[in-house]
């Protein structure tokens, strides 16, 4: 066990630094797949002809659909923090939460590109002891260049 | 096709019909394959174990999605949903298969809502809600708050 960890200066370093920009294409596929996985049976997920009939055009992506499949696609967070917290003496990596902000809905066939910036690092205590948040900022694009939306997402080290 | 919800029909206290889940381990298997999250804190029991949980935890993702899912089937094709959050509050536990495509007996989840506030801005009608999912205890282990835009007969 490390001794009263805290904020290491490996940490503080990575305030303000920016993750990999991710890329994701935006596939029917993938959304039908999702939206089966969470049990939505919303035909805007799966049935084209109804999606090109509705106001949309084409298959949208659930909002979830942001939390995972393409964060998944578009973060090493895990592996950019894992070292540095685990030295810092906080090995498991928690979700902390999100906040996420639409503009443009997601259709399949848009390529999304993201941003995701270290906004803040910091030490808090809670019931079971102190923990690390790291809290990202990331800004979704699509091929336009739109912004299709914001996120502000936390990461607890404990 | 359901009827459209619109902004005259909604009431700061209202309750947003709720939408029942169960989350199995066939479900985590297939959220895991479909979202790309592959944390064996789903799936595997030594590492669930290591990690202080018990055993393998639904995914706090999946939960999420859930609550997507009550949001967005409540405000229909009509509304859009604008802002989203979610925060995990306590971990839940997949039941088991009966067989391949039955689940065990068990927990059942409740994705609920209710209505904070409702207001026009720059010509949009909004309504912001709290959400979140209630395990079969009645604990709430996932909360969360959206705002929508809804579509007015005026």
């Amino acid at each position: 066990m490390a001794q009263a960890p805290g904020i290491t200066d490996e940490l503080k370093g990575m305030i303000g630094m920016m993750t990999e920009p991710g890329i994701m294409e935006v596939e029917r596929g993938a959304i039908r797949r999702y939206a089966d996985a969470i049990d939505d049976p919303n035909p805007l997920y799966r049935d084209v002809e109804h999606a090109k009939n509705s106001r949309y055009g084409e298959l949208i992506a659930p909002p979830g659909f942001f939390g995972w499949p393409v964060k998944a696609a578009t973060m090493g967070g895990l592996t950019m923090f894992g070292g540095p917290l685990a030295r810092a003496g906080f090995p498991r990596i928690l979700d902390g939460g999100s906040e996420y902000e639409f503009f443009i809905p997601i259709r399949a066939g848009d390529t999304l590109t993201s941003y995701a910036k270290v906004a803040d690092i910091t030490l808090r205590g809670g019931r079971t002891g102190n923990f690390v948040m790291i809290t990202l900022e990331t800004t979704y694009l699509n091929q336009n260049g739109d912004v299709v939306a914001k996120a502000r997402s936390n990461l607890l080290g404990r | 096709m359901p009827k459209q919800i619109c902004y005259e029909d909604v009431e700061v206290g209202a309750e947003i019909p709720p939408v029942a889940k169960v989350a199995t381990t066939q479900m985590l298997v297939r959220f895991a394959g479909a979202s790309g999250d592959f944390n064996p804190l789903h799936y595997e029991d030594t590492f669930a174990a290591n990690q202080g949980v018990g055993t393998p935890i639904v995914h706090g993702q999946l939960k999420r999605g859930w609550l997507g899912h009550l949001v967005t089937s409540w405000i229909g094709e009509g509304g859009s949903l604008k802002k989203f959050s979610c925060q995990f509050r306590a971990m839940d536990y997949p039941r088991k298969m009966k067989d391949i495509t039955v689940p065990a007996e068990g927990e059942t989840w409740w994705c609920k809502g209710k209505v904070t506030k409702k207001y026009i801005k720059d010509d949009q009608h909004m309504v912001e809600c709290d959400i979140w999912v209630e395990n079969g205890k009645g604990e709430n282990t996932t909360i969360g708050a959206a705002t929508v835009i809804l579509p007015s007969r005026q």
